[in-house]
């Protein structure tokens, strides 16, 4: 009997193993599975001219694959909300924790995270019939549907991500570094802006890294409201155009594409590198946060 | 230089509470719109109806039937498999590399962009698989897709069953996976159930990957198996908004539409806090 | 060591040479000693000198933590219990721990106690119902609960619940019972009515209690043993430890606890 049981514990753990190895076996599955049908492309159409190619006319005669517009588009959508919810995010963080009463702070903290909720679909939907319109108005713009229109929503829904995170970086600062600082005759935003914020600046980093891997990976917002132009935006007046992302040229062409076609597999390739992307901006994020733990532990 | 401060620090408050406000006023405009707009849609034939007159008419039915079997399907998927995993790293994993190496991948699982899932179930359980478009590939799609939210919230309800409980099973001659089933378990229970819950809301209102997995455009019928094509609210919401035959027409069904995902999203976390607070109190953890 | 002391006893608990390591600090150093069976053994000792390490070595509760590494024999009733074949399960339903917070499970009072025979393949209703009487009853418990068996085990003062906790390890049939500081979250009532206990427990089970309070070892213990640095002292029979210690060490303690 005691011979069955230590058997049973011993299958037992090796099955839970094999199931908490499942994340792993999974992210393997994807790289396979994507990879595969990625690299398939390059048997008919050079790697070089994926990567450097100017225009992307997937339609044309002959085809023309080039992933430029697509990563500026990308870039130019996520820095433009990076930019509106950085300074909203971090500063929103910094009232919660340190100037809030706990109460107010107990009820703000649920309400933004109601931000976190809303379905990607709805945020798009938003910004299709409400936002893109008048921004057209405001700013006398030929559409709604541009860069912009696309970088506003995305800063609102990344958001949750860098308030909650950075909301924990800045709380979990002892506060006997801030007593010190205070103790001195600093003022609150001296303490604040001196002491805790570059004691919490690894962990708002690892926030706005997050908040930037969230961005670049939305698709549908950025798919109903940018317009979907796929050309090279000017820079900076492209954030007044039309542009086009790598997700929203992923989920607008894939169903419309021969499966196992050219263009089939240049839609796999376009989503490897977006995988990538995030693959080393959450990498980034987690030896950030790892880091940071350990300083605030080792000390 | 007194002064100074003072008046930086008055300076520098005034921005952050204008940028607090900021934030809660995107809250309450995007509610509002949503809602206001939304409400006067919202009828029981709304919720009951088939969608008529190439979807310029009628109601969600098939659309939110099929939402409730992805949320089904997704959830029998991720449930059992997340919450074991959850159980391994918390319970049984030593630390070091392995446990390192799951983690990581638990945390870029959870930051890769939806639409790579899209992709990723298509290759596979479309494809490779061979089911087709259809609401098992769209589960399965799904449930991987929450699976890292499904651990998390575990891992996080494990951790909060005080290790004292574990020692005094142990201590009286119980195995770890006895300790684990009989007292862990059910003591984390409340929390693992709040996290589904959460992941439910994900569910519903994901649509980059159900896009290539078998949302229909338009089916004037609910799904006859999980082999089944389906339509689902947020693709409904997404077709009617930017390519239905009359857009701008039909709003009102599209605001409603969005209401409806707002509230399943809303009102599953609610009942995931309401649940939470109940059983903390019943437990007194922490 | 040759216990004189000991020697018309049955020996439960023989432990030779054991060192204990955790990561590298050496926490418990050529411990050796002879627990006498169905006798109340208290060690005691300033905080941090192993006491409380020594007494989960006989339950090998320490495999929970992961850097410990131990060296030298524990045998109980003849059986080393750090051999290979050992079955870590029947020696804890063997050996039963009390700990220093009451940690009842939050179940009700009747389920505390049938969780372990429950799991240890008791089905029989009746056969549950009497062992959470008699558990209780043995625990000096039973008058106070009988009524409310089934209410949440947490509504119970924290002696009532220490004395659950007691009751629970009992409905599992150890032989002997480790209690680790078992009173120090206790108030004086409480603990007076658990010290009862304990001397009412040792005429059918062995007993070793790890205690901070001198008073309390001089009260309820036969024998003693006084740690100090990871290494035993002295050890003897209560009476002789506290009015006629041999080592200075142990002298010191004493006096100073006393004076």
């Amino acid at each position: 009997m005691v011979f069955k049981r230590r058997h049973k514990e011993k299958l037992i753990e090796a099955t839970l193993f094999w199931i908490g190895s499942l994340t792993i076996i999974i992210l393997i599955l994807i790289c396979l599975f994507l990879f595969r049908d990625a690299l398939t492309l390059f048997s008919t159409h050079s790697f070089y001219s994926f990567v450097t190619g100017s225009l992307w006319y997937p339609t044309a005669d002959p085809p023309l694959y080039g992933l430029i517009p697509l990563l500026l588009g990308s870039v130019l959508v996520t820095f433009g909300a990076i930019c509106i919810s950085v300074p909203l995010g971090i500063t929103s963080a910094i009232y919660i924790s340190e100037i809030a009463s706990p109460r107010v702070a107990s009820f703000l903290k649920p309400f933004i995270e109601i931000l976190a909720g809303i379905p990607s679909v709805v945020y798009g939907f938003f910004g299709l019939v409400v936002l893109a319109p008048y921004l057209q108005l405001w700013l006398d713009l030929s559409t709604g549907q541009v860069a912009l229109t696309g970088s506003v929503m995305l800063a609102v829904m990344a958001l949750p991500t860098i308030i909650s995170i950075s909301e924990d970086a800045i709380s979990s600062i002892p506060s006997s570094i801030r007593e010190g600082s205070l103790a001195m005759g600093a003022t609150n935003w001296q303490t604040i802006y001196k002491v805790v914020l570059p004691a919490a600046l690894s962990g708002i980093s690892a926030a706005v890294m997050l908040g930037m891997g969230r961005a670049i990976g939305e698709t549908m917002t950025v798919m109903m409201v940018t317009g979907n132009a796929a050309v090279i935006p000017g820079m900076p007046e492209g954030i007044v155009e039309s542009v086009r992302t790598m997700t929203a040229t992923i989920a607008l062409e894939m169903g419309e594409v021969p499966i196992g076609s050219e263009h089939y597999h240049a839609l796999f390739a376009v989503g490897s590198v977006l995988f990538i992307m995030t693959f080393l901006i959450n990498l980034a994020a987690d030896i950030i946060k790892k880091k940071y733990r350990f300083k605030l532990e080792g000390s | 230089m007194n002064v100074n401060a003072k008046l930086t620090e008055k300076i520098a408050f005034g921005f952050i509470g204008a940028s607090i406000f900021t934030v809660v006023l995107f809250v309450c405009i995007i509610l509002y719109y949503i809602i206001s707009n939304g409400y006067p849609a919202l009828s029981w034939e709304f919720f009951t109806s088939m969608p008529r007159n190439r979807m310029m008419e009628g109601g969600i039915y098939p659309a939110l039937i099929g939402t409730i079997s992805l949320i089904i399907g997704s959830m029998l998927a991720a449930l059992p498999f997340g919450i074991l995993a959850a159980v391994y790293l918390n319970e049984y994993a030593k630390p070091g590399k392995i446990k390192w190496v799951i983690e990581m991948a638990i945390n870029n699982l959870a930051g890769t962009p939806s639409v790579v899932f899209g992709l990723f179930g298509l290759a596979l359980f479309v494809r490779y698989f061979g089911f087709g478009p259809s609401v098992i590939a769209a589960s399965l799609t799904l449930g991987i897709l929450v699976l890292p939210i499904v651990i998390r919230s575990s891992q996080e309800a494990l951790l909060a069953v005080p290790m004292e409980y574990r020692q005094a099973s142990l201590a009286l001659g119980v195995t770890r996976w006895q300790t684990t089933k009989s007292m862990v378990l059910p003591a984390a229970l409340p929390g693992i159930v709040t996290g589904s819950i959460l992941s439910i809301g994900r569910v519903a209102g994901e649509t980059a990957p159900i896009l290539f997995t078998g949302a229909a455009y338009f089916l004037p019928r609910v799904p006859n198996s999980i082999f089944d094509q389906f339509m689902a609210l947020p693709y409904h919401l997404y077709v009617l908004a930017t390519s239905g035959i009359d857009i701008e027409g039909t709003r009102h069904i599209q605001y409603g539409t969005a209401l409806v995902l707002l509230l399943v999203v809303l009102g599953v976390n609610s009942i995931a806090i309401l649940i939470r607070r109940h059983y903390k109190k019943k437990l007194r953890l922490n | 060591m040759g216990e004189d002391f000991l020697q018309n006893f049955e020996i439960a608990i023989k432990v030779n040479n054991l060192n204990l390591w955790y990561g590298d600090n050496n926490a418990l150093k050529e411990i050796s000693i002879d627990i006498p069976k169905n006798k109340v053994t208290s060690l005691i000792g300033p905080s941090g000198c192993g006491k409380s390490t020594f007494i989960r070595c006989i339950n090998r509760m320490n495999d929970l933590v992961r850097t410990c590494s131990i060296e030298g024999e524990v045998l109980v009733y003849d059986e080393d219990i750090y051999n290979e074949d050992i079955d870590v399960v029947e020696l804890r339903k063997k050996v039963g721990m009390v700990f220093q917070k009451p940690n009842p499970f939050p179940m009700s009072i009747a389920e505390n106690i049938t969780y372990g025979p429950k799991i240890h393949g008791i089905k029989n209703k009746n056969e549950l119902n009497r062992i959470v009487e008699q558990s209780l009853k043995a625990a000096a418990l039973w008058d106070e609960v009988s009524d409310r068996l089934d209410k949440s085990a947490l509504d119970l003062s924290g002696g009532q619940q220490q004395r659950l906790c007691i009751a629970r390890t009992l409905a599992v049939n150890p032989e002997i019972i480790l209690f680790d500081e078992p009173c120090s979250a206790l108030d004086p009532i409480s603990t007076a009515k658990i010290e009862e206990l304990i001397m009412n427990l040792k005429k059918d089970y062995t007993i070793v209690i790890v205690t901070h309070n001198m008073q309390q070892a001089a009260r309820i213990s036969n024998y003693t043993a006084y740690f100090l640095h990871g290494k035993i002292m002295e050890y003897g029979d209560t009476e002789q430890i506290f009015e006629n210690p041999r080592v200075k060490s142990t002298e010191d303690y004493i006096t100073g606890r006393f004076g």
